[in-house]
């Protein structure tokens, strides 16, 4: 058996690695991007292979779909006359690139030393989290650190991710302020687009609210699950079958900061309840981190949708 | 009956195995976009569900046999509904209209 594992290993490396080269060194942007996408789905199947399967569905949804999805719709939005010539509008000259491909081949090879340097077995606190982990009532050990141990981190990413919101929105142009992110999709009503996003939206909310409720005791989690909505979401819109909202609604910026606030809330509690910022009652740890996950997994699925929907591009109705 | 359905398996991913290399040679060596478009929809779909129809003796169970079944069903789905977008796009820079039952 492990001779079809190595196997598996030798065929999944050298074509991350190749991928990885392709995304960097293409010339075109749009298959640059094309193997990005391809990479990230490699990725995650190298995640799989290493038992981290939290981190796969992250890769594959996040790093491959939703970011893949996300450089698209950059190229699109570019002027169609990209810089050819090195050197050419302020573009990088060949010996700026030159620097920055020694530098990340040194970075590169400064971390496989690191790396290959770790003494066997890798220092880390996978035990003591193990230890740990019947005391918080949950069963996934990544849930457990993601809110319960290291909840610091995962406030600020989810605020990052709304920072990040707001950047897209100030580009929009000051008429269209509070208004509608992304074209008006038309399509046929007995075409293709309109049949998948009538079919695959009741599917993919249950793997959705699946993939948010399994986070606590397996794979899954508030990220993940987000993402699916996210993508539910973007069907629905790009089908026709409803309309983006305007981003000036109440309703949608609750949504928004709900999660936030939510973790917040609960954090800040948690300085009377269990004395400590991000703490929580012994006796409540679960049921308080799923409400904290279902509040997050609502926020990130409009947030990413949102950020991929753009700035508002027509007036608010 | 185990060496059976461990032959059935080894047939049945072999051949869906087959059909993803057909199709790959299809995407690579056809001449325009919608041939192409035929051979990869076509091979990778039956690739695919060969390959499910032979892992599914050695699904855990029911629930899991489900599973791989679904994730045949979504690939056909969003295979058939892709290639409809991709051909209607190819269609219009070919300067026609896109008519008939190929437009989505």
């Amino acid at each position: 058996m492990n001779g079809a594992w190595l196997l598996l290993d030798l065929v999944l490396v050298p074509m991350i690695l190749a991928a990885a080269l392709c995304a960097v060194g293409a010339r075109a942007q749009f298959t640059g991007i094309v193997f990005y996408i391809v990479y990230g789905l490699l990725l995650a199947l190298a995640w799989v292979r290493l038992g981290a399967e939290n981190v796969a569905l992250a890769e594959a949804a996040i790093g491959a779909g939703l970011t893949g999805v996300l450089l698209l719709g950059a190229l699109a939005r570019l002027p169609a006359a990209a810089p050819a010539e090195p050197g050419a509008d302020g573009s990088p000259g060949t010996a700026l690139r030159l620097a920055a491909a020694i530098l990340c081949a040194a970075l590169a090879l400064g971390l496989g030393a690191a790396v290959l340097a770790l003494p066997e077995p890798a220092p880390g606190l996978a035990d003591v989290a193990a230890a740990h982990l019947p005391a918080t009532g949950l069963g996934n050990p990544v849930t457990a650190v993601l809110l319960v141990w290291r909840g610091y981190d995962t406030l600020l990413e989810v605020v990052v991710l709304l920072l990040a919101l707001l950047g897209v929105w100030s580009l929009t142009p000051d008429p269209l302020w509070g208004g509608v992110p992304g074209p008006r999709h038309r399509t046929r009503p007995e075409g293709v687009l309109v049949f998948l996003g009538r079919v695959l939206p009741p599917a993919g909310l249950l793997v959705g609210a699946h993939v948010f409720w399994a986070g606590a005791d397996r794979p899954g989690g508030a990220f993940q699950a987000g993402t699916i909505l996210a993508a539910v979401w973007l069907l629905a819109i790009m089908a026709g079958l409803t309309d983006a909202p305007a981003v000036r609604g109440l309703a949608l910026r609750l949504v928004l900061v709900g999660g936030p606030a939510v973790f917040l809330g609960v954090g800040l509690a948690g300085l009377a309840t269990a004395g400590a910022f991000l703490g929580y009652p012994p006796d409540f740890v679960k049921p308080l981190v799923v409400l904290v996950e279902a509040a997050l997994t609502l926020s990130i699925a409009v947030t990413l949708g949102l950020l991929v929907a753009g700035a508002p591009e027509r007036p608010p109705r | 009956m185990r060496l059976a359905l461990d032959l059935f398996t080894v047939l049945a991913v072999s051949a869906g195995a087959f059909f993803f290399l057909a199709g790959t040679v299809g995407l690579l060596r056809f001449p325009d976009v919608l041939t192409r478009l035929h051979a990869l929809t076509k091979a990778d779909n039956l690739g695919l569900g060969l390959i499910v129809l032979g892992l599914l003796p050695r699904a855990e169970g029911p629930l899991a046999a489900l599973k791989l079944l679904a994730v045949w069903l979504f690939a056909l789905l969003a295979a058939a509904t892709v290639a409809q977008l991709v051909a209607r796009v190819a269609l219009r820079r070919n300067g026609r209209s896109p008519g008939g039952s190929a437009a989505g």
